[in-house]
């Protein structure tokens, strides 16, 4: 009866109720999605794996390193493939369709990252066809491509206008995979700039390394860096998790805002709810006088609002939690462009559950003292 | 022929505070009940009998003096005894019923069964036995709120036997009704007073209730009148 009692006693004032779990629905939703939020701004650090090295010039990242380094990168001892790529930057038709696209050297590009799945015969096309490109899943859905259509890019830093046929489509082998990338052929890009900007052809952006073992990379990223100290392009070498979070922390302060909000908005709704709670125990307090008359302890009674309150979080929380994926998708979705990932992960679900049981038992704290220390006969005569 | 005291109580002292002001409620009760009395309590508002009464159900702590129950001295139990010595020896009986909204007539019943060992079936034997025992059988999935007033009064009388405490207490448990239902009820609990033998302490302004005790005594100013 104890459960049954919980239970009506939480429904007793429904549009109180009602109100209330709203309140917590949309706080639970709110806070759901500013943790996707958060956790999308580090999709491409989670992404990244561990034996996996980026290469880069020393100065920055606009400037470039020549080809030749790719050999001598693969002379170092515990580097397993050496790849590279060039940040295209291209845009399709206008602006607002951005999405990344990069030129690579996309055989050994591939193989260095098994998480893009290609099919066998589009990744024979595409690595025959130097003029062809592969798309991720989403991108290709986004824009309703199909294999064999032409996809015209207009080049803002290689100026000029390229085409490619979509030669295959990739999928993310896990969730964290980005899915809305172009990828095509770096011959390609560098046979143009040959002929029309001869000074910046035979140039690498960055190299991506593969290692033997995580526990090498420290020492093979001194060695690489070590190789090309006092040539004209040094290197910086370093984890591609340490190199998404350099671009990570460029908007700390971002996170960090979007983090606050999030704890706020479980702040106020857990100051909403311990109203609730507080007017519901004092409204109350002459029926848990009867209850203490008829023998039960502060315990039951403690047990009785506590229960009220979890029950009330508990509902929105759970609700906020089923709308927290829809809604993702359609946040998702609208902003595909800034957020190649946008799934709500399984720590983002514990979090919900965590606030609801925060908010139900922090709610519910003081009006618990309040009731159990109230006197019978001065309950009683609230009665009446 | 009837037994030894089961209420005893000496040098019976109650104040409250008021800002720095002490109001005497109670001055140096002494009273004793014996088992199966059934006692009316009298006086006007502010005279303490009501007072008296929380004093004897261990629901309020006195200044000085003492509650004796049985072998007990209440006024020296913890919170946690006094909870479980209420459970167990006394029942209530409220003039505005305070039944629970939210339960029907037979969870409200059953309510204080919760407290004790006794199994899912025999809590609904008791519950339904004591809802018989008042004639409300027709009436147990009903919510206080779809009974009359004297309806709701006898269901809290169930409530109050439904665990066979020694003492039943009731605060003016007419104050609240008319003058059929107050008949009704007054006369159920002459019955369980007579047939059951329940120990009966009653707070009342109702001389036509107190007519049904069997001895009436009279509080004024927080001092016992003997009559």
């Amino acid at each position: 009866m104890s459960i049954k009692l919980i239970a009506k006693n939480a429904f007793r004032h429904k549009l109180r109720t009602m109100l209330t779990i709203a309140g917590i629905t949309i706080a639970i939703l709110a806070f759901g999605l500013l943790r996707t939020v958060v956790g999308a701004w580090y999709a491409g650090v989670d992404a990244s794996s561990a034996s996996r090295l980026v290469t880069r010039n020393a100065i920055s990242l606009i400037f470039t390193m020549p080809i030749s380094y790719k050999e001598k990168i693969r002379q170092i001892s515990g580097v397993k493939l050496v790849s590279y790529g060039r940040w295209f930057g291209g845009v399709y038709i206008e602006h607002k369709n951005f999405f990344p696209n990069f030129a690579v050297e996309a055989k050994s590009y591939l193989d260095l990252y098994p998480e893009f799945v290609l099919d066998d015969n589009e990744k024979a096309e595409f690595l025959r066809d130097r003029k062809s490109c592969i798309v991720g899943r989403k991108l290709a859905n986004r824009f309703g491509w199909k294999i064999g259509d032409t996809i015209p890019l207009k080049g803002i830093i290689f100026p000029g206008d390229y085409e490619f046929v979509l030669k295959g489509v990739y999928q993310g082998r896990d969730k964290s995979t980005d899915e809305t990338q172009l990828i095509f052929h770096w011959d390609y890009l560098n046979e143009r700039l040959k002929k029309d900007m001869p000074l910046r052809a035979d140039q690498a952006g960055f190299y991506m390394i593969s290692i033997d073992n995580p526990d090498l990379a420290p020492s093979v990223s001194e060695a690489v860096d070590r190789t090309f100290k006092n040539s004209l392009a040094e290197t910086l070498t370093e984890t591609e998790k340490a190199f998404q979070m350099s671009f990570v922390s460029m908007t700390e302060a971002i996170v960090m805002a979007i983090r606050t909000v999030s704890y706020v908005v479980i702040f106020i709704i857990m100051a909403v709810m311990a109203n609730t709670m507080a007017m519901t125990v004092r409204e109350r307090l002459g029926e848990y006088a009867v209850f203490k008359t008829l023998g039960f302890g502060g315990r039951h009674i403690a047990v009785m609002i506590l229960g009220e309150s979890l029950v009330i979080s508990l509902v929105g929380t759970v609700a906020g939690i089923g709308l927290t994926f829809p809604v993702a998708k359609v946040f998702g979705n609208a902003l595909d462009n800034f957020f190649p990932i946008f799934n709500v992960s399984a720590e983002t679900i514990y979090m919900d559950i965590a606030a609801g049981l925060l908010v139900g038992l922090s709610a519910a704290a003081l009006p618990v003292l309040r009731a159990v220390r109230v006197p019978i006969a001065e309950g009683l005569r609230r009665i009446g | 022929m009837l037994s030894s005291p089961l209420v005893a109580i000496r040098n019976l002292n109650k104040s409250y505070s008021r800002g720095s002001q002490i109001i005497q409620v109670l001055s140096d009760i002494n009273l004793d009940i014996r088992e199966g009395e059934f006692l009316a309590l009298m006086g006007p508002s502010g005279s303490g009998k009501s007072t008296l009464l929380n004093l004897i159900a261990g629901i309020d702590k006195p200044d000085s003096g003492s509650v004796n129950i049985g072998s007990i001295d209440i006024t020296t139990l913890s919170e946690t005894d006094l909870a479980h010595w209420r459970a167990n020896h006394v029942g209530f009986i409220f003039q505005f019923y305070n039944l629970i909204p939210v339960l029907t007539a037979f969870e409200n019943v059953e309510l204080p069964l919760l407290l004790t060992s006794l199994s899912r079936k025999e809590r609904r034997e008791h519950a339904e036995a004591a809802l018989r025992a008042v004639n409300l059988e027709d009436r147990m999935e009903h919510y206080p709120s779809q009974l009359s007033g004297g309806q709701q009064q006898r269901v809290a009388i169930a409530r109050a036997v439904v665990t066979d405490p020694a003492i039943l207490v009731a605060d003016e448990p007419t104050g609240d009704l008319d003058k059929v239902s107050a008949t009704d009820i007054l006369e159920l609990m002459r019955r369980l007073n007579y047939e059951l033998g329940k120990t009966i302490i009653m707070v009342t302004h109702d001389p036509r209730a107190a007519e049904k005790a069997r001895i009436v005594k009279h509080l004024e100013k927080g001092i016992m009148n003997e009559h």
